[in-house]
Parts: structure tokens; sequence; C-alpha cells
């Protein structure tokens, strides 16, 4: 299995780069996954990483693109909970690599 | 839409022990995606999927029914349960999950989701149903 270093400690991570490993998930792995991709990460990125973290935390599932929508606009405002707000901080869609970062698996149904 | 479809997912048996469970709630949750008309029927040893106050660390399986309670986000909010077969376990409503989803044109009023149907309703429930899929 390839692995990823973070802060020194090598981690598993499957062929597309998801951690393998949920509790081997830190702050830095995001940091790290991000360099990777050539993304800086902002307080605006870190507002969806957490809220997908604690979505998993309640509901042991990571949400599919039109749910994360919905719930980020209930919880962080309207402005935040709409496809173009999510795509611009994620490009590569905020279901997977927001996921990613988060240290989650590829949401369900997500191919 | 012209082409949406009646889906009934039907669950039968016991959350743990076989993989079925899961992988109903996890068809459903990616079927979800398709906007189809969906509902879910518990029935036989299916209605101990919704027991509330579930712990498998003991049997080293990942405690999924947290999951349940995301339905409502993925506007599933007919689940029905059969009375005969909760009655069977001595069960009542009470012992599963209180599940509700959000009413948009209502101002985001929380509605259950659950409802307790005999078998007999539950048969007319199947019988109106384009596509059944059982686990």
């Amino acid at each position: 299995m390839a692995t990823i270093e973070v802060n020194g400690k090598q981690l598993e991570v499957d062929e597309e780069g998801y951690l393998a490993d949920l509790n081997d998930w830190e702050p830095a792995v995001a940091e790290v996954m991000s360099k990777a991709e050539d993304a800086e990460l902002t307080d605006a990125h870190w507002e969806v990483i957490n809220f997908l973290r604690e979505y998993y935390e309640e509901y042991q599932i990571a949400p599919a693109v039109r749910v994360l929508t919905k719930a980020i606009g209930k919880k962080l405002g309207k402005d935040k909970g709409n496809s173009k707000y999510l795509y611009e901080l994620f490009p590569y869609g905020p279901g997977k690599q927001a996921c990613k970062y988060a240290g989650l698996p590829k949401p369900t149904g997500c191919v | 839409m012209a082409d949406v479809k009646k889906f009934l997912y039907v669950n039968r048996k016991a959350p743990y022990g076989t993989i079925y469970a899961w992988e109903s709630l996890e068809v459903v949750l990616i079927g979800a995606a398709f906007d189809q008309d969906v509902a879910l029927a518990f029935i036989d040893d299916g209605v101990y999927q919704l027991v509330k106050g579930q712990d498998t660390k003991e049997i080293g399986m990942k405690n999924f029914s947290p999951t349940y309670s995301a339905l409502g986000d993925y506007d599933i909010n007919k689940i029905y349960v059969e009375k005969e077969s909760l009655e069977a376990r001595g069960l009542t409503i009470d012992d599963l999950q209180h599940l509700v989803w959000e009413d948009e044109d209502e101002d985001w009023a929380e509605k259950d989701s659950i409802k307790v149907v005999t078998a007999s309703e539950m048969a007319e429930i199947m019988d109106q149903s384009e596509v059944v899929l059982s686990f």
C-alpha cells in the first residue's frame, strides 16, 4: 500500500490517496495532501473540512455532494451552501477532494 | 419527471452477522442521487436494524446505525416498520431510533420518518411499489 509522510510518520493511503485509517488523521494530513495537489488551505477550506469530520462523526458516512451542499447552507449560511462556492474551494469536487483532506473515505456512491 | 419510479427497499435481516443491512443502506444512499421515489420497509429481524442504542464493540464491527439518521438529509422519509414484527420481538416504536426529516415547504419543520404499519398495510405498500429490492 502507498504511504504519505506526515510529521515524520508514514501513513497508509489507498490507490486514490484516501487515508486507509481514519484514526491516522491530524490537521497536518490535510496540509500534506493539499500541498501535493498545489492547493492552499484557507480558513474557508478548513470550515468545510471540519464540517465533514463532524458529519462523519455523527452519521458514520461521508455525505453526497447534494447533501453536503444543503447541510453547509444550513450550518454556515446560504452564501456557502451552493455548489459554485464549494467547487471554487475544491475544484476536484467538494466530495472527493474535501473528504480526502478530512481523512474520510470517498463519499458513498462517488465514482 | 416522467421516469420517476416507486422504489421499495425491503429489509428482513438483523443488522450484524451478515452484510445485508449495511449493503442495503449503502444502495439506498447511492440510489438517492437518482431522484426516485424511495421508501424503506423493515420486516422480521430487519426491525432490529432501527433499534436505538446499538453497541458493536464486542463483535468488532462498525456500528452503522447512526447512518439511518442521515436518511432525512437524503430526502428519504418513508420508513415503514411492520407492527407484527415489532410485537413478535417484544419491541415498540419507542425502542427504535427517532428518525426525522425536515419539510422544506413548511419552514424546515421536523417530521417523523418512521411509520408503523400492519402486515396487510405493508402488503399494500409492496403492491403499489414498482421496484421492490429485498435484502
